[in-house]
């Protein structure tokens, strides 16, 4: 397979800037199979916008196959109301924020050691975090909850006496499961870069740290932003480490909180789809805004070299 | 050493050298810098360390014991009983087993295909290209919530918009797509599958967009048609990504819960090995030794994609 | 290199800038949680010498949470407490209940009476309640009220609320329409199902998407042909599981199983329960809480119900289903005041009326309470547990709750898919979790 790679590579006397070896085409064929499949994947989430739309009156009328034209937000104000979304919303931006960040600072901290020099555990211990990114959550779920409720805080930083039902506890978990993914790719992502940047640094005298905190870590925007957008998604979505660790209602987050939704507006499906959809809006704006990064930062097998 | 070089051809040289460069590195660094190495990666080892894999020996600790899970005393040795109890007398473990097979075959032959085509398509510079690329990936931002209130809206036999289509609706040859046992395991794969594609598509889209584009011009020149191009020239140069993607279809095959738990709680055909686990940890009866013995052999086979993948990724740095 | 270029040469920026990051990220992995901690610390502030408690409930469907609104408003009112409720999803709230008692309860909760209660009373996660008993006189309660909330130590431990009889619902109309008659044994009962059936109706409504309604239907059956004592012993898992006793209580079961929606097990309770509202189905076994569901004054008055028939001459029909509803106080919350007084209220004839005034699904408990504005559906329901012989709580309720959930649900469920119940194989797990605690 190598072999094929670099007879490829011998062969091409061309700029690789110019992309004059392909003639751009008109692709029917793939529009119509692209066009194919996202209708298939709007459908579901369409569908469930529509209903979320409807007076519960008028599906009530006609049922949920109906077509009867009457659309309102309405729902949308009433779910947002009962179903405690402030609250729940503010949760998720405690939690989210933090985690997010200490993440990415804590994973680019180790893979910044592990990429960029050379001492004997390195390549041992990013195997330990990366096995450690894909263990299954609910393997912990027993240990790590005694764990927190026999560490015992002042009741003044926690009510429960114990990191039992602090945001404190959720965070530190997910910042424990999710720094193996960031810092699989960011290692990955800082090897590709030119090995002379350190090397200039050094020279220069700067110290370990400006090289990181100066060079480095700038460079590395793009995958910062991409994983980013991953984590924000990962972490708002979150659901099994909240309910677990969290016992208050008033302190989950969106995601767990929803859950509440069902047994409030028992069979007003509108009504649920209409919280359901609130809950997509934070996810959808970081996607949006991060986007055009969003596929340059990911490179997570550094195929480059 | 301190960069994987990056022309296969002085691959060779670079593995004799970093044991100087190792070296010579080490002895420049000053004992601050060495200092402030430590912190980097003692912080972060640590709390890997602590929240990770200490309660991950714990876990395996527990599967050997019968434990109600309330106060630390009362947990006693069972011996291996708790694994005999999975085995032979836990009527939901061999389905669970099945099903969680069933998924990772569904989605490594549909989803995971799916999702390469579509990036492979979504790379070639088309129009709209980034349009195609939020519609896919919009599903893999989703709350379990709103997964599990979308499909049960489109597979609901009442009201659902499927058996509406279909035009059986309420009637008794309606669809029962999440009650049924014999089905509701597909309409969770399908769902799962919505999910599963987007995720694929990104990972790939990053991979192709890594690829030397000169790889493409050269295959242009020598004639190549684009299907070739593609499976002679691309896909083997996305090696390192085809392991990711491999391993994370593993993984969430494994993984599997969020889906049948919104359905139904895993149950009644829904069986997958997280959701039992999760019955049996976290519900009103917990038994700690068996859920643990659950999580154990979910432990057990993980491992394995994971140590084939981390050996094929960092074997050729050691 | 333009990122080079922005790096300034070696002034000896490094060790500051280093210091300053370095704290920086200890302060962002460190002090920010904490101050987050900090700041969700005073939420609860519950002291003995405190006017203030809070409520965990898990009655997160719109009658009873009002109810409970009430309830607590009128002891607010009395009291000048301040009381906090804080619902959570009926099923999470009971799915939780091992964490949330271990990790930061509330000072009261709701929950049930049964061993699900004397469980978690004998791990010492909830506060005994002799005194509240005191004020609240154990001769106003029925004698099996009082023994429900007894734990195995003798002492009090629940207040109750209400409770609820399992009995046959239906409407009165459909069945005056077609003259069908209420069946008293299990013989007419079936015939009446073949009828339905011939009249295109479902004879028997089902829901079990959520596991626990086909237990009620499986207390019946074992109560009616074994005995209340036989069905006790078989909770505490005295009486095996492969029992031909056990063997009889399916095999009756499957002869009617042809009568039950055959859509139940992609069902919730409340979905069957707008079937017989639709007048779609014949009948449904469910506690009276079922005409919860039916927000329509017409459709309430013409629900009405009858007692699981007899199945055999010695047993008739004297065993009821009736579970307990009512209220406890966690560990910490024995120690408030408020909370503490709370609980009285709750029991007493005053704040159970102002339960019941919004939730006339369920009979009150206290015999002093104000039952002149009962409907007649309440009072038949008040009647129906005052005139039972036997009162058992339910089966997730009488029985291990780990046995009842990961073995029971899943094996009725399975019962119900293939018509067969493998009495061995329950046995087995039986055997394995109880004797585990």
């Amino acid at each position: 397979m190598t072999d094929t790679i670099d007879r490829a590579a011998d062969l091409s006397p061309l700029d690789r800037r110019t992309g004059t070896g392909l003639r751009p085409k008109k692709r029917y064929g793939t529009h119509l199979f692209l066009v194919a499949m996202s209708v298939l994947w709007l459908i579901p989430l369409l569908w469930t916008v529509y209903t979320s739309l409807r007076p519960f009156a008028d599906t009530n009328a006609h049922g949920y196959f109906s077509f009867t034209g009457k659309l309102s937000l309405h729902n949308y104000q009433t779910a947002w109301r009962q179903g405690g979304f402030a609250t729940a919303f503010s949760n998720s931006l405690i939690i989210v924020v933090p985690t997010v960040l200490v993440t990415l600072f804590l994973a680019s901290l180790m893979a910044f050691a592990v990429s960029r020099y050379s001492w004997k555990f390195n390549v041992t211990l990013l195997i330990v975090f990366t096995a450690g990114n894909m263990l299954p959550p609910q393997v912990l779920a027993t240990p790590v909850f005694e764990m927190y409720r026999l560490f015992h805080l002042p009741n003044s930083v926690s009510d429960s006496g114990s990191l039992l039902n602090t945001y404190w506890g959720v965070i530190a978990v997910v910042v424990a499961f999710q720094l193996g993914f960031c810092t699989f790719v960011l290692s990955n992502y800082m090897r590709a870069l030119p090995g002379d940047l350190t090397e200039a640094a050094l020279m220069d005298g700067a110290g370990v740290w400006t090289t990181y905190w100066r060079i480095v870590l700038p460079l590395c925007r793009p995958a910062l932003a991409a994983l980013a957008t991953l984590e924000v998604i990962w972490v708002y979505n979150e659901y099994f480490w909240p309910l677990l660790l969290l016992q208050s209602p008033d302190r989950l987050p969106v995601t767990t909180a929803i859950n509440n939704l069902s047994g409030e507006f028992l069979d007003n499906y509108n009504l649920i789809a209409a919280g359901a959809t609130i809950t997509i809006i934070p996810t959808l704006l970081v996607y949006i805004a991060l986007q055009r990064q969003f596929v340059a930062g990911l490179t997570l097998g550094g195929s480059k070299g | 050493m301190t960069v994987v070089p990056a022309e296969p051809a002085t691959r060779d040289e670079s593995r004799a050298q970093p044991a100087n460069g190792k070296r010579r590195r080490l002895q420049r660094l000053t004992r601050r810098d060495k200092l402030v190495l430590t912190a980097m990666v003692a912080i972060p080892t640590l709390i890997e360390l602590v929240l990770i894999w200490v309660p991950t020996l714990l876990s395996i600790g527990l599967s050997f014991t019968k434990w109600n899970g309330l106060a630390l005393s009362d947990i006693r040795s069972n011996g291996l009983h708790n694994y005999s109890y999975v085995v032979h007398d836990y009527p939901q473990f061999w389905p669970a087993i099945r099903h969680n097979i069933l998924w990772l075959v569904f989605l490594g032959v549909i989803g995971t295909p799916l999702g390469l085509l579509i990036a492979v398509l979504l790379d070639q510079r088309i129009r709209f290209s980034r349009i195609y690329q939020t519609i896919f990936f919009v599903p893999v931002m989703l709350s379990l919530a709103l997964v599990g209130i979308i499909w049960e809206l489109m597979y609901s036999p009442s009201s659902g918009l499927i058996d509406n289509v279909m035009g059986t609706a309420g009637t008794s040859r309606a669809i029962d797509w999440l009650g049924d046992s014999n089905i509701n395991i597909w309409s969770a794969l399908i769902a799962a599958t919505w999910k599963h594609v987007g995720y694929i598509m990104i990972l790939y889209l990053a991979g192709l967009r890594g690829i030397d584009p000169t790889l493409k011009e050269a295959a242009a020149i020598d004639g190549a048609t684009e299907k070739q191009t593609f499976f002679r020239v691309i896909f083997p140069a996305m090696r390192p990504i085809n392991i990711v993607v491999l391993v994370i279809t593993v993984i969430e095959s494994l993984r599997a819960f969020d889906i049948v738990w919104v359905f139904n709680r895993g149950r009644n055909g829904l069986e997958l090995i997280s959701a039992l686990i999760v019955q049996n940890l976290v519900g009103e009866g917990q038994v700690i030794g068996v859920g643990s013995a659950l999580a154990v052999i979910l432990l057990v086979v993980s491992l394995i994609p994971i140590v084939i993948y981390l050996s094929r990724v960092f074997g050729k740095d050691k | 290199m333009s990122d080079l270029d922005r790096f300034s040469p070696p002034t000896a920026p490094s060790r500051r800038t280093m210091v300053k990051g370095l704290a920086a990220g200890v302060l962002g992995a460190g002090a920010l949680p904490a101050l987050l901690a900090a700041c969700t610390g005073g939420s609860s502030g519950s002291s003995s010498s405190s006017k203030t408690a809070t409520m965990g409930s898990s009655a997160s469907d719109p009658v009873p949470k009002k109810a409970i609104a009430a309830m607590v408003s009128a002891f607010e009112a009395k009291s000048k407490d301040t009381i906090t409720v804080n619902t959570k999803a009926h099923n999470d709230f009971q799915e939780q209940i091992n964490s949330y008692l271990q990790g930061s309860p509330d000072d009261a909760f709701t929950w049930f009476a049964g061993y699900r209660m004397r469980y978690y009373a004998k791990k010492g996660l909830v506060a005994p309640l002799d005194d509240i008993w005191d004020q609240l006189g154990t001769s106003n309660f029925g004698p099996g009220i009082v023994k429900a909330s007894t734990g195995d130590d003798g002492k009090k431990y629940f207040v109750p609320n209400y409770n609820y009889p399992w009995a046959i619902f239906y409407r009165k109309s459909v069945w005056q329409a077609k003259g069908y008659q209420v069946p008293t044994t299990f013989d007419a009962l079936k015939t009446l199902c073949t009828q339905m059936k011939k009249d295109g109706l479902i004879p028997i409504a089902f829901g079990d998407k959520d596991g626990w309604p086909a237990m009620g239907t499986f207390d019946y059956l074992n109560m009616r042909i074994n005995g209340y004592q036989f069905h006790v012993d078989l909770m505490a898992h005295k009486e095996s599981w492969t029992s031909p006793k056990v063997s009889a209580v399916f095999d009756n079961w499957k002869s009617i199983l042809p009568f039950h929606d055959p859509a139940a097990l992609g069902l919730t309770w409340q979905e069957s329960a707008q079937k017989v509202g639709a007048k779609k189905a014949g009948m449904y076994l469910l506690g009276s809480f079922v005409t919860q569901q039916y927000t329509d004054k017409a459709t309430l008055d013409d629900i009405d119900f009858f007692p699981f028939p007899t199945m055999t001459e010695a047993n008739g029909q004297d065993a009821l289903e009736a579970p307990i509803d009512g209220f406890m106080l966690s560990k910490k919350g024995g120690d408030n005041k408020a909370a503490r007084a709370l609980l009285a209220y709750l029991g007493s004839p005053e704040g159970q009326n102002a339960y019941a005034k919004i939730d006339t699904s369920n009979v009150a408990t206290n015999l002093k309470g104000d039952f002149s504005s009962l409907s007649t559906l309440q009072k038949k329901a008040q009647q129906t547990i005052a005139n039972a012989k036997q009162i058992s709580q339910f089966l997730d309720r009488d029985a291990l709750p780990a046995f009842a959930n990961d073995v029971m649900i899943p094996a009725l469920q399975g019962f119900f898919k293939n018509g067969s119940f493998n009495q061995s194989g329950v046995e087995s797990q039986a055997k394995s979790l109880y004797a585990s605690q």
